[in-house]
C-alpha cells in the first residue's frame, strides 16, 4: 500500500464507520454501530501510530501531498492534501487514542440511551473531521475540518435534544463559534487576497515579503496586514479553543454526555485553535502585535476562567472551568512563542484531562446522572479504580514532579519568564497564581467527591459499586500516559529539534531554545523544582486546599461569607453571560424585531418579495393561459414565432432593407 | 459501402438488429415471462457500450467516415452515445415496474425504445442532412407511438395526436430550411455546407434556410415559442415514456444543434448566436414562471424541462469549445437528473394512479426516508444548488456566456434560476414539513431500488468529482 492511500485510509476508516453507524443503525443494531466505529477509530489509531513512528522515529521526511484537486478557478487551488509532519503525527495519535478510549468507555456511559447508535454515528464522523483538520495543508481543507467538528460538537451538546439546556447549550456554543468562525474566515480570506493561494506552503514562503506592508480597513487608519490576518485567524482560535471573552459556551457545553464532554471538549476539538496557532507559527513569528495580543488573551483566561472553578458544585463544571484554564496555559505558550511547548501541553493535557473527565462521568454513573458535589463524598471506598486514577489526573493537572503535567505546565511558565514582548510579565505573573488555583480546584474536587462524609440519599448509597470493565479500562489506559508521557518525552520533543521542520520560531523569540541550555534530563529537572517558586506554590495551594476541605470544612463556609462579593462575582462568572445576554441576545432580537418589523415584513417581504412573487404568480398564471390545449393555438404558436424572427433577421436586415430602398 | 463503414458504425447495427431480434423473440415469450425483453435490451445497452468504448478504431481522437461521409464517428459521437446508454438502461430498469404496475407490460415498449435510440445515435453521428433528418425522424416516429402506448388512455391519445401534428410541422419547416440549404450550397454534407457557405458570404437565402433550421432544432429541444407541445406530451404520455422522452432525445437533440449549427452553418454563428439568445432568454423566463403555477408534478417537470433546454441553449450559443462542452455536460447532467426525478414519480405511483399531483409528495420523509432523501438530492440538483452536479453544469453555461460578453443573459439566467429554485424547494419542503395524507408503504424490486439511489446519489458525487466529466466534454471539442 502507497503512502497516500494509507493516509487516506487514517480519515476514511471513522468516517466508514460512521456512516455505517449511522444510516444503517436499525439494520445492525447496537452492538454493531459500537464494533463498527470502534474497529474503524482503532484501525485509524493503529495507522497513525504507524506513521507517528515512521516520522518521529524513523526521521522519514514530512510529506506534503496533494490528493484530489477539487476545483482551480484564477490559479487558486482548491483541494484535498495532506501534511505530515511532525506537529501532525503528534496530534493524530493524540485524537486517534483519546478517541479510541472515549469509544470504549461509551459503551458503560451510554449503555441504556435510546440514541446509542447516533451517538456512535457522531463520535466517529467528529474524529473524521478532527483527523482532517489537523492533516490538513491547506487553508480550504482546515476551514472545512474546523467547521465539521464544530457541527459535531452543536450535534452533541444538544444530543439530549428534549432537554430544555441542552438546545440552550447548542445554540450558544454555535452562536458564539460564529463569531470566532466569523473572524477566522475573515483571516483566510485575507491570506487569499493578499498572497493569492490557499497553500500552507506557499503562504509561509511569501509570507515574509508581506512584512511592512499595510492596509486600511476603516478610513484612513493603517494596519499591518500580518497583524491584521493572525489577529483575524487568532480571534477564531479564540471561539474553538474557548479563549476569553469567547469562552462562554464551554461551560455550557457541559450538557452534553460526558464521553464527549472528555473527547471533544477537554481532549481534542478545543485544542484546534492551539494547534492552527502552531501550525501558522511562521506567519505569528512575524507579527509582535499579534503574539502580545495572544499572550494576555490567554494570560486572562488562564488566570480568571480556573477561579471560577473554585465555586463550581456541578463536577463536570469543575472540570471544564480547568479545561479553560488549562487552554489559556497554552494559549500563553504561542504568544511566547514556545509553540513546542504548547503542543507539548496540549498533548499531556489531553491525557490527563480526558481522564479526568471520564473519571467525572465514572462517578456520575455510580451516582445515577447526579453531578452535584454536596451529594458525594467518601466515594473512595466505594470506586477504587476511579478513585485512584482521578488522584493520578488531579496531580498531572496541578503539576506536581515526574507526573507528565509538571513537564509542560513548568515549561511554560519558565518560557513566558524569559520572553521579552509587552504582556509578558502580565501574563507571567497570571500563570504562577494560576499553579495555585489550580491546586485549589484539583484537591477540592477530589476532596469533596472522594473523601469525607457521605453525603449522598441513602437510595443511591446502596447503590454504590464501582463501574464496569469499559468504563474503567479506558481509566486505566489514559491513567498511565498521564503520569508517564511527560517524563519520557520531554527532550525529545522540546529539545531535540523535534519540531524543526514543522514550527518556526524567529531567532530572537526562541525561548525554549534559551531554556534548553539549562536542561539537564527529566529527572534533573524534577529535582531542580524543588527550588523554584512554582513548585511552592503546588505545595501552597494544596496546603490551603488541605486546610479548607479536608481538615476543617467549616472553613470553607467561613471563606465564602467573608469573601462574599468575590464569592457572589466568582458565582456569576464576572457576569459575562449576562452581559452577552442583555447586550448580544436580547439586543440582536429588539434589532432583530425592528429590522423584520420596518425592514423585513414591510419593505422586503411586502413590497420587494411578496411584490415581485406577485408579479411572477400573476405572469405564470398569464402564460399558463397561453397553454390552452387547443392544437391550433400551439401551431399558430409556433408560426408566430417564426415568423418573428423571418422578420427580425431577414426583413429587418440592414443589407437588405439598403438593398430594396 | 466497405467493411470499414460497417465496422465505423456496428453499434448502430448491433442495436438495430437487435431491436428486430428482440420484436421476434416478445412474440414467443408467454405473458409471464415478459420480463426477459426488459433483461435482453438492458444487455443489449452493455454490449452497445462496449463496442463503443472498446472498438475504437486507430485513433480516437480524429473523426472517421463511413457511407460516403453521411456518416462520423468522434469524440463528441462516442460520448454522448455512452451516455445515452446508460441514461436508457436505468430508464429500462424504472419502466420496467412501472409497465408491471400499469399493466402494460408489453415488448413494443421496448422495441420502440431501442429504434428511438437507433435514431438518436444516427443523429449524434450525422454528417449531412440526409442522416440527420434520418435520425430525427426515427426518434419522433417511435415517440409519437410511444406515447399512445396506453391506447385506452384518452389523455395520452390526445398528446400522441398533438404531438404527431406539432412534430410533423416542425420536420417539415426543418426539411424546407434543408432544402434552401441544398439549393443554396449544392451540398448534402456538412462540412461541404460550410465551406460554401463561408464563400457564399452575405445571401438572404441562407439566412432564410438558418431561421427555418433554428426553428427545427428548437421544437426538438422544446425552446419558447416552439414548446407548446412539451407540457401536454409530459402530461399525457404515461411516465416511464415521459422519462424516455426527457432524457435520450435531448442528448440527441444536443447533438443536432452541434451538428447543425457548428459542423454545417458555423460562418452563419453570428446570426444564429442572436436567434438562439432570444430562444433561450425565453425559454428560461417562460419555463421557470409557469413552473411556479403547476400544481401538477408532471407538468412542472415538463416547464422546468424547458427552462433547463434554455439553459442548454446558452452554452451552444457562446460558439466556443468552452461554450459547447459547458451545454454538453448540461445535457448529460440533465438526462440524469430528469430521469431520476421521474423514477421518484414512478415509485409512488400504485395501480393505475400515477403520483403526478404535488400533494402526493407531502410527508414523504415519513413514508420512506431514502426515498425523500434522493427526492431531495435531485431537486437541489435541479435547482442548482452548490456541491450538486446540477449547480456545476449552471455554473459552466453561465462561464461560458459570460466569457463571450453576454453579461445581460447571465443576469437573466441567474435571476430566473433563483426564481426557479422555488419550485424545486416547494417540493422539498412539502416531503420534508408536511404531514402525509395516507401512510401506505412506498416499495419498488431490489433493482429499482438500487438504481435509483445510485442515480440520486450520483448528484452530489459527480457534483464532488465534477472534474471527470467536465474534462471528457471538454476534450469532445
Amino acid at each position: 500500500m502507497d503512502m497516500k492511500t494509507l493516509l487516506l485510509l487514517i480519515p476514511l476508516l471513522p468516517l466508514a464507520g460512521s456512516i455505517i453507524a449511522g444510516l444503517l443503525r436499525n439494520q445492525i443494531g447496537r452492538a454493531g454501530a459500537h464494533w463498527v466505529t470502534i474497529l474503524g477509530v482503532a484501525a485509524s489509531c493503529g495507522l497513525s501510530f504507524y506513521v507517528f513512528k515512521l516520522i518521529a522515529l524513523d526521521g522519514m521526511a514530512a510529506i506534503n501531498t496533494s490528493i484530489y484537486t477539487w476545483a482551480l478557478t484564477d490559479g487558486i487551488r482548491f483541494e484535498i492534501g495532506f501534511l505530515i509532519d511532525s506537529l501532525t503525527v503528534v496530534m493524530m495519535t493524540v485524537v486517534t487514542f483519546v478517541s479510541l478510549m472515549v469509544h470504549i468507555y461509551t459503551i458503560g456511559y451510554m449503555r441504556d440511551d435510546p440514541g446509542y447508535q447516533r451517538f456512535f454515528s457522531y463520535i466517529a464522523l467528529f474524529t473524521f473531521s478532527m483527523l482532517m483538520l489537523v492533516m490538513s495543508n491547506n487553508f480550504l481543507q482546515l476551514f472545512f475540518g474546523w467547521e465539521a467538528v464544530g457541527l459535531v460538537s452543536y450535534l452533541l451538546i444538544g444530543f439530549w435534544f428534549k432537554k430544555e439546556s441542552a438546545i440552550f447549550a447548542n445554540l450558544k456554543a454555535f452562536l458564539v463559534n460564529r463569531v470566532g468562525d466569523f473572524g477566522f474566515l475573515l483571516g483566510i480570506a485575507a491570506i487569499v487576497a493578499s498572497f493569492g493561494t490557499l497553500d500552507y506552503a506557499e503562504t509561509f514562503a511569501r509570507a515574509p515579503e508581506a512584512v511592512g506592508q499595510t492596509i486600511s480597513i476603516f478610513g484612513g487608519a493603517e494596519w499591518s496586514l500580518l497583524t491584521v490576518i493572525c489577529i483575524c485567524l487568532f480571534i477564531g482560535a479564540m471561539g474553538k479553543s474557548a479563549q476569553a471573552p469567547l469562552h462562554v459556551w464551554l461551560p455550557d457545553s457541559m450538557e452534553g454526555p460526558t464521553p464527549i464532554s472528555a473527547l471533544i471538549h477537554a481532549a481534542t476539538m478545543v485544542t484546534a485553535g492551539i494547534f492552527m496557532v502552531a501550525r501558522m507559527s511562521p506567519l505569528f513569528e512575524l507579527s509582535e502585535v499579534a503574539l502580545s495580543f495572544v499572550l494576555v488573551i490567554g494570560a486572562i483566561t488562564a488566570l480568571f476562567m480556573g477561579l471560577i472553578g473554585l465555586v463550581q458544585n456541578d463536577i463536570k463544571r469543575v472540570v471544564a472551568y480547568s479545561t479553560l484554564s488549562q487552554l489559556g496555559y497554552m494559549t500563553v505558550a504561542l504568544g511566547a512563542s514556545a509553540y513546542s511547548a504548547a503542543i507539548f501541553h496540549l498533548m499531556t493535557h489531553a491525557f490527563f484531562k480526558a481522564l479526568l473527565f471520564l473519571g467525572a462521568g465514572s462517578v456520575i454513573i455510580a451516582m445515577h446522572h447526579r453531578q452535584d458535589m454536596r451529594e458525594m463524598g467518601g466515594l473512595r471506598k466505594y470506586m477504587p479504580i476511579t478513585f485512584i486514577t482521578a488522584w493520578l489526573g488531579s496531580l498531572a493537572l496541578m503539576g506536581v514532579p515526574l507526573f507528565s503535567g509538571f513537564y509542560s505546565k513548568d515549561l511554560i511558565i519558565e518560557a513566558v519568564h524569559l520572553a521579552e514582548r509587552p504582556g509578558a510579565d502580565f501574563a507571567y505573573w497570571c500563570v504562577l497564581l494560576g499553579v495555585v488555583v489550580t491546586a485549589l480546584y484539583s484537591l477540592r474536587l477530589l476532596f469533596l467527591t472522594f473523601h469525607g462524609k457521605e453525603r449522598m440519599e441513602e437510595s443511591v448509597r446502596s447503590h454504590l459499586h464501582e463501574t464496569p470493565l469499559v468504563v474503567t479500562i479506558p481509566l486505566i489506559l489514559l491513567a498511565i500516559p498521564s503520569v508517564l508521557i511527560g517524563y519520557f518525552t520531554v527532550e525529545p520533543m522540546l529539545f531535540g529539534g523535534f519540531f524543526q521542520d514543522a514550527i518556526y520560531v524567529a531567532p530572537g523569540n526562541d525561548v525554549i531554545g534559551e531554556i534548553g541550555h539549562h536542561f539537564h534530563g527529566p529527572l534533573a529537572m524534577a529535582l531542580h523544582a524543588v527550588v523554584t517558586p512554582v513548585f511552592w506554590l503546588v505545595v501552597l495551594g494544596s496546603a490551603a486546599a488541605v486546610m479548607i476541605w479536608f481538615w476543617k470544612p467549616q472553613l470553607a463556609t467561613w471563606f465564602a461569607q467573608t469573601l462574599s462579593p468575590l464569592q457572589r462575582m466568582l458565582d456569576k462568572k464576572y457576569w459575562f453571560d449576562e452581559v452577552y445576554q442583555f447586550l448580544f441576545a436580547r439586543g440582536s432580537l429588539k434589532l432583530g424585531n425592528g429590522l423584520w418589523r420596518y425592514g423585513d415584513a414591510g419593505l422586503i417581504d411586502g413590497a420587494l418579495v411578496n411584490g415581485s412573487a406577485g408579479i411572477v404568480g400573476r405572469l405564470a398564471v398569464l402564460f399558463r393561459h397561453l397553454q390552452s390545449g387547443y392544437l391550433f393555438h400551439y401551431a399558430f404558436a409556433m408560426i408566430v414565432g417564426l415568423i418573428l424572427i423571418i422578420a427580425a433577421f431577414v426583413i429587418l436586415d440592414k443589407g437588405m432593407l439598403e438593398g430594396i430602398f | 459501402m466497405t467493411a470499414s463503414d460497417l465496422f465505423i458504425a456496428l453499434p448502430e447495427l448491433f442495436i438495430l438488429v437487435m431491436a428486430c431480434l428482440i420484436m421476434l423473440i416478445d412474440l414467443y415469450l408467454p405473458e409471464n415471462r415478459r420480463g426477459m425483453v426488459s433483461f435482453i435490451s438492458v444487455l443489449t445497452l452493455l454490449f452497445a457500450g462496449i463496442m463503443v468504448m472498446r472498438w475504437q478504431a486507430v485513433d480516437s481522437s480524429t473523426a472517421q467516415y463511413a457511407f460516403n461521409g453521411t456518416f462520423v464517428r468522434d469524440r463528441m459521437a462516442d460520448v454522448l452515445k455512452v451516455f445515452c446508454f446508460i441514461v436508457l438502461g436505468a430508464v429500462f430498469v424504472y419502466a420496467k415496474h412501472y409497465l408491471r404496475v400499469f399493466k402494460l407490460m408489453c415488448g413494443e415498449y421496448y422495441v420502440l425504445s431501442l429504434f428511438l435510440l437507433l435514431g438518436a445515435m444516427v443523429l449524434i453521428s450525422a454528417a449531412s442532412l440526409l442522416t440527420v433528418y434520418l435520425g430525427l425522424e426515427l426518434i419522433s416516429l417511435s415517440s409519437y407511438a410511444l406515447v399512445a402506448l396506453n391506447r385506452d388512455d384518452r389523455r395520452g391519445a390526445e398528446a400522441a395526436m398533438k404531438y404527431f401534428i406539432l412534430g410533423s410541422l416542425a420536420s417539415g419547416l426543418l426539411l424546407y430550411g434543408m432544402s434552401m440549404l441544398y439549393g443554396v450550397t449544392g451540398s448534402l454534407s456538412l462540412s461541404d455546407i460550410a465551406a460554401s457557405v463561408a464563400i457564399a458570404g452575405d445571401n438572404v437565402m441562407l439566412v432564410f434556410a438558418l431561421v427555418f433550421v433554428v426553428v427545427g432544432i428548437a421544437f426538438k429541444l422544446g425552446a419558447v415559442p416552439f414548446h407548446m407541445w412539451v407540457p401536454d406530451v409530459y402530461h399525457g404520455a404515461p411516465a416511464a415514456v415521459t422519462m424516455l422522452i426527457g432524457s435520450v432525445p435531448k442528448l440527441a437533440a444536443f447533438a443536432m444543434a452541434i451538428r447543425l449549427l457548428d459542423n454545417g452553418l458555423v460562418p452563419m454563428q453570428g446570426d444564429w448566436m442572436a436567434m438562439l439568445t432570444v430562444l433561450a432568454a425565453l425559454s428560461i423566463i417562460v419555463g421557470n414562471l409557469v413552473a411556479i403555477a403547476q400544481t401538477n408534478l408532471k407538468r412542472m417537470l415538463a416547464y422546468s424541462t424547458i427552462s433547463h433546454m434554455g439553459f442548454l441553449l446558452l452554452g451552444v450559443l457562446a460558439g466556443t469549445a468552452q461554450g459547447y462542452s459547458a451545454a454538453m455536460f448540461y445535457a448529460i447532467t440533465y438526462a440524469i437528473m430528469s430521469t431520476g426525478a421521474f423514477a421518484v414519480l414512478i415509485m409512488l405511483s400504485k395501480s393505475g394512479i400515477e403520483a403526478e399531483n404535488l400533494d402526493d409528495y407531502k410527508g414523504l420523509n415519513q413514508r420512506n426516508p431514502l426515498l425523500a432523501a434522493l427526492m431531495l438530492m435531485l431537486m437541489f440538483s435541479m435547482a442548482g444548488i452548490p456541491v450538486f452536479v446540477g449547480f456545476f453544469a449552471k455554473w459552466l453555461v453561465i462561464q461560458a456566456i459570460l466569457d463571450v460578453g453576454l453579461l445581460w443573459l447571465a443576469v437573466v439566467a441567474v435571476v430566473f434560476s433563483v426564481i426557479g429554485s422555488f419550485y424545486y424547494l416547494r417540493v422539498v419542503k412539502l416531503m420534508y414539513f408536511d404531514e402525509p395524507e395516507t401512510t401506505d408503504k412506498v416499495t419498488a424490486p431490489a433493482d429499482f431500488r438500487f438504481v435509483l439511489t445510485v442515480n440520486g446519489v450520483a448528484q452530489l458525487l459527480m457534483g464532488i468529482f465534477a472534474n471527470a466529466l467536465i474534462a471528457l466534454c471538454v476534450a469532445s471539442f
